[in-house]
């Protein structure tokens, strides 16, 4: 038969295929091209930059970090004047950047839940409502939201000297949002450190009620007994210290208010704006993953005689969080990506102070790789930190 | 149960007259629990608090036409800074007198858009139809012929730059994020490697990064001498930042794909490139239309980011009458208008999806 000659020629290699039928030596043909244009690309990419620079005498190199960066910051959590250098600078707006992304994040998350689950609710106007939420929020782009909320603080609000003062101490006008907070006492630093106390206390003690159940079936009401805890104790203490209750209210001196607790208009719009869109979107995931698990997960759980908070906490909620995780992740990434649009309105986060670096130095490549790098960071770690919360959470299969 | 007769006898009876009809609605929907009557008053009374002042505002006490200095004395909204600066919000430094170009330009787009969105009337010839469309479209933007005066593409703002930046940037995202996609399914390591480099570090970093890249970077990448436009290095941007979304979602479609598919096209003794061609693409890509219809969304409402760079888009040309002392403070009302726009396209298009995604459900 002449097929299984052919065949058997081929296997002994008696009759040599040429190299372009072969798939083995085609693959590698493929891939040293593919490389070979891209390192092509990538080098003519950079010789022309770099003859660009000459010609240009830009300096190369992240030698401009230690210098002096001579331009002021708004807002920063660290101290900072204009006399400090560039490094510092950048770290000035990577914390600011961080503290927005955290605390969008977490009103975030709490804002979305709520409305997730008031688009199920069986009262027609609260799932109407947040159904419309939904709706008018994601398809709006976020930095029209953004200088909708700023040009609302920064145009209606009055000045400081008519200041809107809804309730005693707070005070709301153009340059920010002022706050009393209780003035400081050693007080506060005891009550900080029991809470602290108290919750690795509800650590260890929710570890010993799981094994406890395991044993014995016995159930321990974890729940109240910790919260009581972590409520009760610091309370205790803070009446101990002497129970303090002298308030920091905000006083209004020259042109601006002292003292308190303040928010910039710029930080508030930022906040308000990412968080409202981010939610719209997290709603969404909250709700499509409640209704992926099928109504008899609910019964079955009755039918054991589960209570209704049980059934949640136990059946409910461990199944949903499987669906909600992974896209929840990736609206907490995207609320951290879009915090790079503050530098629109103004607010000193990172971007913004990169964009402010690159404008003085020229230094436009190692500005632009600095945002690049520390985004990529803020996207790995995240992501590496909720695929192992994910994986935690995931299904055990057989 | 009491008897059969009481039962044969209920048939007959109406139901409650609070069980039906509007009370009946109210009943069910408003007010079946305690917790929920306590909301359904809640929500009346806060709505009751804030909907008529806003429409005071809106309607009532607004203006709708006159000058900047009549709009301060205004109680309610000032709509004239919309109504007086209409032409110029929507169509930017294009010329004045030409500006019924754009708008027959767009009216078209809508009309194709409309036409598309039957599922029914897709097929080759309409495939052939919207290249042709959208260049007869960006001709009559650019001109220079039939005695049509040419605009240069630097005059192209307002919603001109967001809808060409858009639909481009989808365009020709969308071979690009195949090719990324295929890549990273593909055997060969190499070309693994770059396809995951290339999605993973475009999806980790900002949009506006990308933008500052091209408005900063770009040029020191070109040889000495050539320049490119900025409007063009935005969009190779937004294309680039595309792909990779793209190349995620098609990944999903290929990994949906029955490995049976794979396996029978092999055993049919296609080659590589026939076996992507004619079985699995034409499987993969009709069952991503719908997320890809929501990158199209982001897509629409992301070309806003070119204002960062100071490039004149829809957002942007807004500002600019903003700006402009005898407009300065009306800034809510006209964020509204372009809201209103955004939002007409953004949700025309979410509808769109959300509907094929039901009638592709097969």
């Amino acid at each position: 038969m002449p097929v299984s000659d052919t065949e058997s020629a081929i296997r002994t290699g008696t009759e040599e295929i040429p190299f372009w039928h072969d798939p083995t030596k085609r693959a590698i043909v493929y891939q040293v091209v593919a490389l070979a244009v891209v390192f092509a690309l990538g080098y003519y990419i950079f010789s022309n930059t770099q003859a660009n620079l000459r010609r240009q005498s830009i300096a190369t190199g992240f030698g401009f970090l230690e210098r002096e960066a001579g331009f002021a910051i708004g807002e920063s959590l660290i101290s900072y004047s204009a006399a400090n250098t560039y490094a510092r600078a950048l770290v000035v707006g990577v914390l600011n950047t961080l503290s927005v992304a955290f605390i969008g994040i977490v009103l975030t998350v709490l804002l979305g839940i709520v409305v997730g689950v008031a688009r199920l609710s069986t009262n027609w106007l609260v799932s109407r409502l947040s159904g419309g939420y939904v709706e008018i929020l994601q398809n709006i782009p976020v930095l029209l939201q953004l200088f909708f909320w700023y040009s609302i603080f920064h145009d209606t609000l009055p000045s400081p000297r008519q200041s809107l003062n809804p309730m005693p101490g707070l005070f709301f006008n153009n340059r920010g949002f002022y706050f009393p907070i209780p003035a400081s006492h050693p007080a506060f630093w005891w009550a900080g450190a029991v809470l602290v106390a108290a919750l690795l206390v509800t650590f260890v003690l929710r570890r010993w009620a799981r094994r406890r159940q395991d044993l014995t079936g016995k159930r321990f009401p974890v729940w109240s007994v910790c919260v009581g805890l972590c409520l009760l104790l610091p309370l205790i203490a803070w009446a101990a210290g002497g129970a303090p209750t002298a308030m920091d209210v905000p006083q209004l001196q020259g042109f601006n208010f002292e003292g308190g607790i303040s928010f910039s208009p710029e930080f508030a719009a930022l906040l308000l704006g990412l968080v409202l869109y981010t939610s719209a979107f997290v709603a969404e995931i909250v709700r499509a993953g409640i209704q992926a698990i099928s109504h008899g997960q609910t019964e079955a759980a009755m039918s054991l005689g589960l209570r209704a908070n049980l059934v949640l906490t136990l059946i409910i909620l461990p199944q949903a969080l499987r669906v909600i995780i992974p896209p929840l992740t990736s609206q907490m990434l995207n609320l951290t990506k879009n915090s790079s649009l503050a530098v629109a309105i103004g607010y000193p986060d990172f971007v913004s102070v990169a964009n402010t670096t690159i404008n003085q130095t020229g230094q436009a490549i190692e500005g632009v790789v600095l945002i690049m790098v520390v985004y990529l960071f803020f996207s790995l770690v995240t992501s590496a930190f909720m695929n192992w919360y994910n994986k935690k959470k995931a299904l055990v299969e057989r | 149960m009491e008897s059969s007769a009481g039962l044969t006898g209920t048939a007959d009876l109406k139901p409650p007259a609070t069980n039906v009809g509007a009370i009946g609605w109210l009943k069910k929907n408003l007010f079946n629990s305690p917790f929920n009557s306590f909301l359904t008053l809640f929500i009346l009374y806060c709505l009751y608090k804030t909907l008529p002042p806003f429409l005071q505002w809106t309607f009532l006490n607004s203006v709708w036409y006159t000058d900047g200095a009549q709009c301060k004395l205004a109680e309610g909204a000032c709509w004239s800074v919309v109504s007086r600066n209409f032409r110029f919000i929507l169509f930017g430094f294009y010329p004045y007198e030409q500006q019924w170009r754009p708008a027959v330009a767009i009216i078209l787009l809508i009309g194709f858009l409309l036409y598309t969105r039957e599922r029914r009337h897709w097929n080759r010839r309409l495939m052939i139809a919207w290249p042709i469309g959208l260049a007869v479209m960006g001709l009559l933007l650019y001109g220079g012929f039939f005695g049509l005066p040419m605009v240069e593409t630097t005059k192209w703002s307002g919603i001109i730059l967001t809808l060409l930046l858009s639909i481009f940037g989808l365009t020709a995202a969308y071979p690009l994020g195949v090719v990324l996609a295929l890549g990273r399914q593909s055997k060969l390591p190499a070309i693994r490697t770059l396809s995951v480099i290339y999605i993973e570090l475009i999806r980790g970093v900002p949009l506006i990064s990308l933008l500052f890249m091209a408005s900063v970077m770009f040029p020191l990448f070109l040889p000495e001498g050539i320049t490119i436009d900025k409007i063009i290095r935005a969009q190779v941007a937004i294309i680039l930042f595309t792909a990779a979304y793209i190349a995620e979602v098609v990944r999903g479609g290929l990994q949906a794909i029955a490995r049976g598919q794979y396996e029978a096209a092999e055993s049919l003794g296609l080659d590589y490139y026939l076996k992507m061609r004619l079985i699995i693409l034409p499987q993969a890509l009709k069952i991503v239309i719908p997320p890809t219809v929501s990158i199209l969304i982001s897509a629409f409402k992301d070309t806003s980011l070119v204002v960062i760079i100071g490039l004149f888009d829809l957002l942007k040309t807004t500002q600019v009458t903003l700006s402009n002392p005898e407009w300065t403070g009306f800034s809510a009302e006209a964020y509204l208008f372009i809201s209103l726009i955004y939002f007409a396209g953004c949700f025309s298009m979410s509808n769109f999806s959300r509907r094929l995604e039901n009638e592709l459900r097969t």
